[in-house]
């Protein structure tokens, strides 16, 4: 690792820490039944690690999400849940492209 | 001119703020509604520890920490580099610090970087104590709030001051822009920083941030509490342009200050023990207060009704208005006819992908995530009759 | 060369102006008004383009150069006595970060008592802040050290504060002759500042971030590396300075007459120009004394120091400065500067000149007649016996 001159640091460097492995006990699960893209649960979310664009196609970056649970509580439609970190990953994932843009989801 | 990096993500993931931290997320609220060409300022406090360990920076615009009471100077000091090299029109100015490194120990900074007229938004957020260095109280520490330095204990119900009144004391500095908001009102959050960053000249945002480890609540409470201390009463929303108020968010469901406190920890001796409920009721006056002197129960339609104009839309009518190809954006609700045109909501006549104009929206709104309250301050062109 | 009689203030003002510094904050104190009132005028009369700006406290004047020079623009800003406490954390801050910033300590003593005259207190209190220090003799060098002290700052091998210390009313309010250079001699001197990094969108970094136990070391490292290197580079500019304007600076120090002396005075500042009297006073009378003037006392030139007193027999330092409850700065750090070499010269050093109390040629040749009888015994100069002392 450099020290640089006066520990001047360069931009977005955060993404290497992984707080996702803060979670203890429980994730939010988004159910996809009855979004209604109003985007609450990414404007309200303090990690920055809800993505989607569309109805039903929201999901958080599980390995930033600390497991808070604002998104569940905010959801105007009751569409996302916590449930235990033991219950196993939805099958999709999120794409980035080289500028760690959010480009969509993929399932399957 | 800066590399696009979406403004969702100008604050970066990876942070070490606590899980459900308020601050965290107006943080990033802010820099979203700013966009790229910024620099921004900050005080020490949780907002820069969490963000700035080196080598890891959740920041994506430039940024600078100096020491705690400092910033509104710093930020001075980056505006006046900034006009003298003719740069200052292209880059927007940010200084940002918490309740303590505001309010108190960089109250003479922030009053001087007011006083002369530096063309900055200077945010405040406040969390209502000393935080980062252990939940201590501060000039902006509620009444009655259990702190670490203002304890409940048996001969004391917490702090025993309000909070120091700094809007008001931004608005006696003659800035042209003042405004409260609440990050439980992302939008709200939205709108009067970009409104903030329009204006040229000293401008202040406080916005409450609600703290999970401090305050002693559950995590996933961060946006609720949020919403519940605006629908108190206790934190008005307001704006100031020019010294004047001009806008102060309604009330529409009246909260009653036990709902707000109760799920937090740093209030629970005002429900545990005798006298608790006369505290309560101290609380519940500062609210009654605020929403007497800043209207914020009062009815608008007062107001609005004088504004209506005597046309009338059918259906048929109101179709026509849809957005598209210039055409304006009208939208009905209960009766009225609403003028979308100019709101940053509605993009080619269509809001959040989902919703058109030029249509009765009266059912559609039962299921949106905002109330009708969201509607206000649009002009109203015209009555609706199906 | 044209010499023009003139104030220090207005000098060391000229110099800064002709430096094209385009941020310049400070706070009021006296003995540093009058500087920063100059360059007020400059600016608004339109000979100096920059941004004035007045804040409201030294605290406050340090922080704004601290982000405009972040930005990438010169800065500057000046201050005294209880304006330098004030500052004190910031200059830590910028030294930290690595910023050029310019700044001239007009040297007036510390309260309490309050005292607005003379001493050098108020800088040697911030002798660890990372800034460099450099120490005038006259006004003609207050000022030419302010070119030097650019060039110095802005060296990417440097990239540290520079503060140049000049004795508050002896030298601020006196009128002497100085050579003010024109503006096409100091732009070829000093070329516009190149930031190592700065804020800027299109390039943003994070400035002031915290470090952890595992890092925090190697930054002060640096530093005290970069300090290092700056005696050389000090020297570097000396010989640049006096082929571009056309008369010597001293560099690190000056030697007055030490070659064969056998008692070397070692003061710094003003003082310097009362102990050449009483040096050439006694040279007349074949008395081999000499002055060793340190003007660099950030960085502390060890080497060269011990290198020119070295076949001095006695070594006697006069400092305006001291450390309550320990041995005097000046003098210890030059004690330890002698610890393991082979030239072990006597040294006594004196406090004086506290509060603006003037140092005669009688002072002087008072403590060459105390370290004569007694070696190595430090003390105050001139300390009144008529005053009561309760409690003493």
């Amino acid at each position: 690792m450099k020290i640089t001159l006066g520990g001047v640091g360069q931009p977005g460097t955060s993404l290497a820490n992984k707080t996702g492995s803060w979670r203890v006990n429980l994730r939010p699960s988004f159910l996809h039944v009855t979004c209604t893209a109003c985007t609450l649960c990414a404007l309200s979310c303090p990690e920055g690690c809800i993505y989607g664009k569309g109805r039903n196609t929201y999901y958080p970056d599980y390995d930033y999400c600390k497991g808070c649970g604002n998104c569940a509580n905010v959801c105007p439609v009751d569409d996302i849940e916590m449930v235990s970190e033991e219950t196993a990953l939805p099958v999709g994932s999120l794409v980035f492209d080289d500028d760690d843009e959010f480009r969509s989801m993929s399932t399957g | 001119m800066a590399q696009a990096v979406d403004t969702d993500h100008l604050f970066a993931s990876g942070h070490t703020a606590c899980a459900g931290c308020g601050q965290s997320l107006a943080a990033r609220l802010v820099l979203r509604a700013a966009g790229p060409n910024i620099i921004a300022t900050n005080s020490t406090g949780c907002l820069e520890v969490f963000s700035s360990n080196y080598p890891h920076s959740a920041w994506r615009v430039p940024w600078i920490h100096s020491l705690f009471e400092n910033s509104a100077a710093v930020a001075s000091g980056v505006e006046a580099a900034l006009r003298i090299s003719g740069r200052l029109d292209g880059i927007r100015v940010i200084g940002q610090g918490g309740d303590g490194g505001t309010a108190d120990i960089g109250f003479g900074a922030l009053s001087g970087m007011f006083e002369r007229g530096h063309d900055i938004l200077f945010v405040c957020y406040d969390n209502e104590a000393y935080m980062n260095t252990g939940v201590q109280r501060s000039g902006l520490t509620p009444f009655d709030a259990s702190t670490t330095t203002s304890p409940a204990g048996r001969e004391s119900w917490g702090n025993r001051t309000g909070k120091k009144n700094l809007p008001q004391i931004a608005v006696a500095h003659g800035v042209p822009y003042v405004a409260t908001t609440s990050v439980g009102y992302p939008f709200d959050l939205d709108k009067k920083v970009k409104k903030a960053l329009s204006i040229r000249g000293p401008k202040y945002l406080q916005v409450f941030v609600p703290c999970p480890l401090g305050w002693r609540h559950d995590t996933s409470l961060c946006t609720s509490i949020a919403k519940m201390v605006v629908e108190t009463g206790l934190y008005p929303v307001l704006e100031y342009e020019n010294g004047v108020l001009t806008s102060a968010r309604r009330i529409t469901k009246k909260r009653p200050v036990e709902e707000y406190l109760k799920p937090q920890g740093r209030y629970a001796h005002l429900f545990n023990r005798e006298g608790g409920a006369e505290e309560v009721a101290k609380i519940q006056a500062l609210a009654d207060d605020n929403i007497a002197r800043f209207g914020l129960m009062d009815k608008p339609a007062e107001a609005k009704k004088a504004e209506v104009v005597a046309k009338v839309f059918t259906a048929s009518e109101l179709a026509g208005f849809d957005g598209l190809e210039g055409r304006p954006a009208y939208v009905a609700y209960k009766g009225r006819v609403y003028d979308v045109t100019g709101s940053s909501l509605w993009e080619d006549g269509e809001h959040q992908l989902e919703h058109r104009a030029g249509r009765d929206l009266t059912r559609e709104m039962e299921n949106a995530p905002h109330d009708e309250d969201s509607l206000g301050s649009l002009p109203v062109v015209g009555e609706f009759k199906a | 060369m044209a010499r023009r009689m003139m104030e220090g203030s207005q000098a060391v003002a000229s110099a800064v102006a002709l430096c094209r510094p385009q941020v310049i904050s400070a706070y009021p104190i006296t003995p540093q008004t009058h500087i920063v009132q100059e360059l007020g005028q400059k600016v608004a009369d339109g000979d100096l383009v920059a941004e004035f700006v007045n804040v409201e406290s030294e605290h406050s004047a340090a922080s704004v150069v601290l982000g405009a020079s972040a930005t990438g623009v010169r800065v500057y800003t000046a201050s005294s006595s209880q304006g330098i406490m004030l500052m004190a954390e910031v200059l830590f801050n910028i030294s930290g970060m690595r910023l050029p910033v310019v700044l001239t300590c007009v040297n007036r003593a510390l309260s309490a008592p309050l005292s607005i005259w003379n001493d050098q207190q108020d800088s040697i209190s911030v002798r660890d802040s990372g800034f460099l220090q450099l120490y005038a003799e006259n006004n003609q060098e207050a000022a030419d050290l302010v070119y030097q002290a650019y060039r110095i700052a802005e060296d990417h091998r440097i990239a540290l504060p520079v503060m140049v210390c000049m004795d508050g009313y002896i030298l601020s309010h006196a009128w002497e002759g100085v050579d003010i250079p024109d503006q096409s001699t100091v732009d070829a001197f000093l070329p516009p500042f190149e930031p190592i990094y700065k804020l800027d969108p299109d390039q943003p970094l994070t400035f002031g971030m915290f470090m952890e136990p595992d890092k925090y070391l190697e930054n002060r490292y640096m530093i005290q590396n970069a300090m290092e290197r700056a005696v050389g580079v000090i020297q570097e500019v000396a010989h640049d300075f006096e082929r571009a304007f056309g008369r010597a600076s001293a560099g690190v120090m000056e030697e007055y007459q030490t070659a064969d002396a056998s008692t070397v005075f070692v003061v710094m500042g003003s003082l310097a120009s009362t102990i050449k009297e009483v040096v050439d006073e006694l040279r007349e009378r074949g008395e081999k004394v000499g002055l060793l003037r340190l003007v660099s006392y950030r960085p502390f030139p060890q080497d060269l120091v011990c290198g020119a007193l070295a076949r001095a027999k006695s070594i006697i330092v006069i400092e305006k400065a001291l450390s309550l409850g320990g041995p005097a700065p000046l003098v210890s750090e030059l004690r330890s500067a002698f610890y393991g070499r082979p030239a072990q010269p006597g040294v006594t050093g004196f406090v004086a000149g506290l509060g603006g109390r003037d140092i005669t040629v009688d002072t002087v040749k008072a403590a060459l007649e105390r370290a004569r009888t007694g070696a190595g015994v430090d003390g105050f100069l001139d300390l009144r016996t008529d005053l009561e002392l309760e409690g003493e």
